[in-house]
């Protein structure tokens, strides 16, 4: 029924999307879209990511590109918070006047 | 209906605006590849707001100008113009559109094609335009040049991409020059109400954006490894209201609610 | 780690709403079910930007030109997200699109009905994406990552859309007579679809318990469905118009609105390829995708001479 072929030679690569909003500190996974450059991948990620943001910072990375950590290492990657208590902030009593802290 | 020519190019800046915004939601829901049709989705509606704007300025100087003795009106009240009414209410022989926006859209290397040339025209237009005597024409000019320095850059890279990507693509582009390329020379010809409202500092004299036009058309075409069109025949008669046998029928489509129910809200 | 440990923790996961991300363990059913509901659900927003797109080009102010491109783009947008949600479980968009077109896939039947009218531009707000909201709301608590994600991004964007359709036909129901039939003519024809989009009664719904098991669906059919009666039931009378089910009324002891019977001939008939637009809905599909085929090697043959010439610049 499909007379053309449309596999990979046809195949845009996936790319995944980090954006920085104008008032954020990071640059935040948002998604993946095909592009076939990666100026298209920029453009893309624009129109379809920010569209309703203004003055966005926008990173792109071909997914084949991007490495992650294994799960079952997670464990072993990422201090027992139970161990370290003395990081979380809870742990200090300040008085309640002291503020911005 | 144009009682100044103050009002005839503001309607000449909406239609613009408005029919190759029209021409671009032909393509919403049929892009080559979804990412595509959201972007060329984009681009319609920029120029759709900078449509609505030009309009709505037009219908307050017509609403302000109704002659000697009239009441001045409000848009929405009884003898008031509206944006719509603009839009919906006229007929061909009253838009002022160049020829080459209301071109039908053929494939995507012809849409490409038409933007990039029409692009590249309202990006040194708007950059003079900001400059205009005419307060409520400057600003929106000014608002409009962030989008079409975008719309710039999309096209430009499509047109490179198409060109020179596969022979195919390249034959295509070739034939999307062979169509648009006469309708490009009306955007350089002043209409004397242009002509009129350039002396006085409110339109762009449009002669003078042609080098920088050429220069980027030149330069993209190259990157395209596509010549310009060939012959100097230019078509033309568009700004004044003499249309190609296209316009009639996007006008029917576009006007039909507002003409088959008149006096409506919608 | 005995299989049996691996599927316990997995489902322990689920039970206190830990996520459940692209690379971590799960069962091959789970996979594939949410590869099947996701490219689904993917496949119906893609598919559902055709009978809104239907009437851009004969919107009949700016304002309503404007909202209506920006809608259906919109629904581009959450085909997007979800194409991507999809393709984090390994298969890729090529794959999905050719299981769209060949009739392999499925997608909502809802919109398999055409858009005859100005009015179903409001119906279809109102009803479609209202319903489409009660389905999605919940889902952004589903357990797999990815697509909870979408459906925040997504539902965040839907707020406007049904508020659009329901303005539309407001506006008509305050208009001229034709104005007013045509608004009550769509509430007609969209009605009953939209009643349909919930999907078969719970007792013809083999799968729902385990979705539920699973977090990836965490209401049953008719439990929606019910909702959505109740809720479309009280704000049709502010249009002034009737909703065509001459056996819906308020019940005060189940404290919901009792219903008429659902054809579910018609809904098999639909989903079965007899629809009013099926063959033309999935033709534009075809069409674009196969008319775009040049556009897509355009772009990859150039990129790849760019990659190849900066290869040789770096050499």
């Amino acid at each position: 029924m499909i007379e053309k072929e449309t596999g990979s030679s046809a195949s845009w690569p996936l790319w995944e999307i980090f954006i920085r909003s104008k008032q954020g500190l990071d640059h935040k996974h948002v998604g993946s879209l095909h592009a076939a450059d990666a100026a298209m991948a920029i453009e893309n990620a624009r129109d379809a990511y920010t569209r309703r943001m203004e003055g966005v910072s926008i990173w792109v990375v071909e997914s084949k590109y991007l490495h992650a950590s294994n799960p079952d290492e997670a464990a072993s990657l990422y201090d027992p918070a139970n161990d370290k208590v003395y990081r979380h902030p809870t742990f200090y009593d300040l008085p309640d006047e002291l503020k911005h802290m | 209906m144009f009682s100044s020519p103050t009002i005839e190019y503001t309607l000449h800046l909406a239609d613009n605006a408005l029919i190759l915004g029209h021409r671009n939601s032909e393509w919403t829901g049929h892009g080559p590849i979804l990412e595509q049709d959201i972007a060329l989705s984009n681009i319609a509606l920029d120029l759709i707001g900078q449509a609505r704007n030009f309009y709505q300025l037009a219908a307050r100087l017509i609403n302000e100008d109704r002659g000697p003795g009239a009441r001045r009106a409000e848009a929405g009240e009884e003898g008031g113009v509206t944006e719509d009414d603009l839009a919906y209410l006229r007929d061909g022989w009253d838009f002022r559109n160049c020829l080459l926006v209301e071109q039908p859209n053929g494939d995507w290397g012809t849409t490409i094609l038409r933007q990039f040339f029409f692009s590249a025209y309202q990006y040194y237009f708007y950059g003079e335009l900001q400059k205009s005597r005419e307060a409520g024409i400057a600003a929106i000019a000014e608002k409009s040049l962030k989008e079409v320095t975008y719309h710039l850059r999309w096209s430009g890279e499509w047109v490179i991409r198409l060109g020179d990507g596969t022979e195919e693509s390249a034959d295509r582009m070739k034939n999307a020059m062979d169509q648009l390329w006469q309708y490009t020379g009306e955007l350089f010809e002043p209409a004397e109400y242009e002509q009129t409202l350039a002396a006085e500092g409110i339109a762009v004299d449009v002669r003078e954006i042609r080098p920088m036009w050429d220069q980027r058309v030149r330069e993209v075409l190259t990157a395209a490894q596509l010549n310009k069109g060939a012959g100097d025949w230019m078509q033309t008669g568009g700004k004044l209201g003499k249309h190609t046998e296209y316009l009639g029928y996007l006008l029917t489509e576009m006007q039909f609610l507002q003409r088959a129910y008149p006096g409506c809200e919608w | 780690m005995a299989t049996a440990d691996i599927e316990k923790n997995f489902q322990d996961k689920i039970d206190q709403d830990i996520r459940i991300e692209p690379k971590d363990w799960m069962p091959e059913a789970y996979r594939r079910t949410l590869v099947r509901q996701m490219s689904q659900h993917a496949h119906s927003e893609i598919v559902g930007m055709l009978p809104e797109a239907n009437w851009i080009t004969r919107a009949p102010s700016l304002r309503r030109k404007a909202t209506l491109i920006a809608k259906v783009q919109d629904e581009a947008g959450h085909g997007l997200y979800l194409y991507a949600a999809a393709e984090t479980l390994g298969v890729s968009r090529d794959e999905m699109i050719d299981q769209l077109h060949s009739g392999k896939a499925k997608y909502s039947s809802i919109f398999n009905y055409p858009t005859l009218t100005w009015a179903d531009m409001g119906a279809i707000g109102w009803l479609v994406d209202g319903a489409a909201i009660m389905n999605q709301v919940p889902l952004c608590r589903a357990s797999f990552g990815p697509y909870a994600r979408a459906m925040v991004r997504i539902c965040k964007e839907e707020s406007f859309h049904q508020r659009q359709g329901f303005e539309i036909l407001l506006v008509l129901s305050r208009g001229s007579a034709e104005q007013r039939r045509m608004c009550q003519d769509a509430i007609d024809r969209w009605w009953w679809p939209s009643v349909m989009m919930f999907g078969p009664n719970d007792d013809a719904s083999p799968h729902t318990a385990q979705s539920m098991q699973w977090k990836i669906k965490r209401f049953t059919n008719d439990e929606l469905r019910q909702r959505f009666i109740d809720i479309c039931a009280g704000q049709v009378k502010l249009l002034g118009m009737t909703l065509p089910d001459d056996r819906l009324a308020w019940n005060e002891q189940r404290g919901h609105y009792d219903f008429g019977p659902i054809d579910w001939e018609e809904f098999r008939n639909v989903i079965n390829g007899n629809g009013p637009c099926n063959k033309q809905r999935l033709e534009a599909r075809v069409k674009a995708h196969v008319e775009g085929a040049w556009v897509r090697e355009a772009a990859v043959a150039h990129a790849r001479k760019n990659s190849d010439l900066n290869k040789e610049e770096a050499a």
